[in-house]
């Protein structure tokens, strides 16, 4: 339980996808501009980072490099994955669209971008790089998305802030965007070392 | 073979993917009505939301569904004309509409009680003591219909907003944004409109802003079709009676009616 709580709150605060791994920079940066659709972006991603672990975990677990060892596809491991992601989004695309229309006006243009998000792509990898079993990958998955939506949330009310200020004008725009997300990320390396000491 | 198998599990992997997402996008397609998808794209797309629906989308929606046709007034004609050809129904004409900011008051005819330095809006200066100019019902200047109009049709000029007819499309979004409701919509073929909207005595109003309407009555006395009547100490037009012959406007002391 230690370990599960460990691995989630590392992935939302210490190993956070978007400031200390830079990834999904451009959700973070297209997508910050509003608090509202900001969270119906991190929601969506959370969706699908979860769920797609919850797919290419097996595919690699049995398929590409099962543990017998009869066999080692992992080089083939980022197109398969990229590719079941892919798959996977656009089916939940066509099912919600059909279901649930209010969900898919709130998350429908949100999904395509998605599909091909490094950010779900890394998780879905480096859950296998660092050796997580099924459980273990997906409390991380959840822990990025969250982690995720801390961020995405976060800077989009700097953002909204940031609208407003009186910014130089070669600095307006997505310029002063770029410098407060150093300035973010460089308030979350103070993070680093808190979940050694508190689930260590 | 040890490449073989990882060629024919990526080809596996693909056809899967395909005919999955093959089948579900028929076994799960959403019907749309062909027609509204039509409607859409000769719609202007501006959003605008005079035709009393939520957007372009939902108005091509409904129009589909046997709305009428000739409520984009933004599109005007050219667009009912379009629509109503997709729906196979008659044209039937749009009433054009135009808005008209009812006030004059540049900065050379009106003053200021107070430097205003907050935000630069007009809802939020207007909060404020009912805004800066020294006349309580005039243009505060700020620019909120500027900024709400998606046709750049009004420009605020010489601290007063001015509404350029030719791009004005009448969806009333200005008028909505306007925290002293200057901005008023109204049929496109009237021309003649009293510029002010003070309802001071005439001394207040004289005292407030030279070009402002002091309620003489002198147009009331020249109009041929007694379109005019002043009332509240403020000259108002009847555009139902107006002709537009600008008798009114020559005669005018103030200069407040015009031609638009």
């Amino acid at each position: 339980m230690t370990e599960m709580l460990a691995i989630l709150f590392s992935a939302i605060l210490v190993d956070n996808f978007v400031l200390s791994k830079f990834m999904g920079i451009c959700p973070f940066i297209g997508v910050s501009k509003k608090t509202s659709s900001a969270f119906g972006m991190s929601v969506a991603v959370t969706f699908v980072m979860v769920m797609s672990t919850l797919l290419t975990w097996p595919i690699n677990a049995y398929i590409l490099v099962p543990a017998d060892g009869s066999h080692d596809y992992g080089y083939l491991r980022t197109l398969t994955f990229i590719l079941v992601i892919a798959l996977f989004v656009q089916l939940v695309e066509i099912l919600i669209k059909k279901f649930l229309p209010p969900l898919y006006k709130a998350l429908g243009i949100y999904l395509p971008l998605i599909t091909t998000n490094c950010a779900v792509l890394g998780v879905t990898i480096l859950n296998i790089d660092s050796g997580y079993d099924l459980g273990q990958s997906l409390v991380n998955a959840l822990g990025a998305g969250l982690g995720f939506m801390v961020a995405l949330l976060m800077f989009s009310g700097v953002r909204e802030r940031i609208e407003r200020a009186d910014v130089p004008k070669m600095f307006k725009g997505v310029p002063a965007a770029l410098v407060a997300a150093g300035i973010v990320a460089a308030s979350f390396a103070g993070f680093g070392g808190l979940v050694e000491n508190l689930f260590g | 073979m040890d490449y073989l198998i990882p060629i024919l599990l990526f080809v596996g992997l693909g056809l899967l993917a395909g005919v999955l997402l093959t089948v579900f996008s028929r076994v799960f397609a959403v019907e749309q009505d062909e027609r509204a998808v039509q409607i859409r794209e000769v719609l202007p797309g501006a959003n605008c939301g005079a035709c009393g629906y939520a957007g372009c989308d939902a108005y091509a929606e409904v129009v589909a569904g046997g709305a009428r046709t000739n409520a984009c007034i933004p599109g005007g004609d050219a667009v009912s004309r379009k629509v109503s050809a997709i729906m196979g129904t008659a044209f039937e004409d749009v009433v054009e509409q135009a808005a008209a900011v009812r006030c004059n008051g540049s900065c050379g005819v009106t003053g200021t009680r107070f430097a205003y330095a907050g935000e630069m809006s007009c809802a939020a200066c207007s909060r404020l003591y009912g805004g800066q100019g020294s006349c309580p019902s005039g243009c505060i200047g700020l620019g909120d219909c500027v900024k709400v109009c998606p046709f750049g049709a009004i420009a605020v000029k010489d601290g007063v907003a001015v509404v350029d007819r030719s791009r004005c499309t009448g969806c009333g979004l200005c008028a909505a944004a306007c925290p002293k409701g200057l901005i008023e919509v109204f049929d496109a073929t009237q021309k003649v409109e009293v510029l002010c909207s003070s309802v001071l005595p005439a001394r207040a109003t004289m005292a407030a802003c030279k070009a402002g309407c002091i309620g003489c009555k002198k147009c009331e006395r020249a109009c041929p079709s007694g379109a005019i009547h002043v009332q509240n100490n403020h000259a108002a037009i009847d555009h139902s009676k107006c002709t537009g012959c600008g008798i009114c406007a020559e005669g005018c002391p103030t200069h407040c009616i015009q031609i638009l």
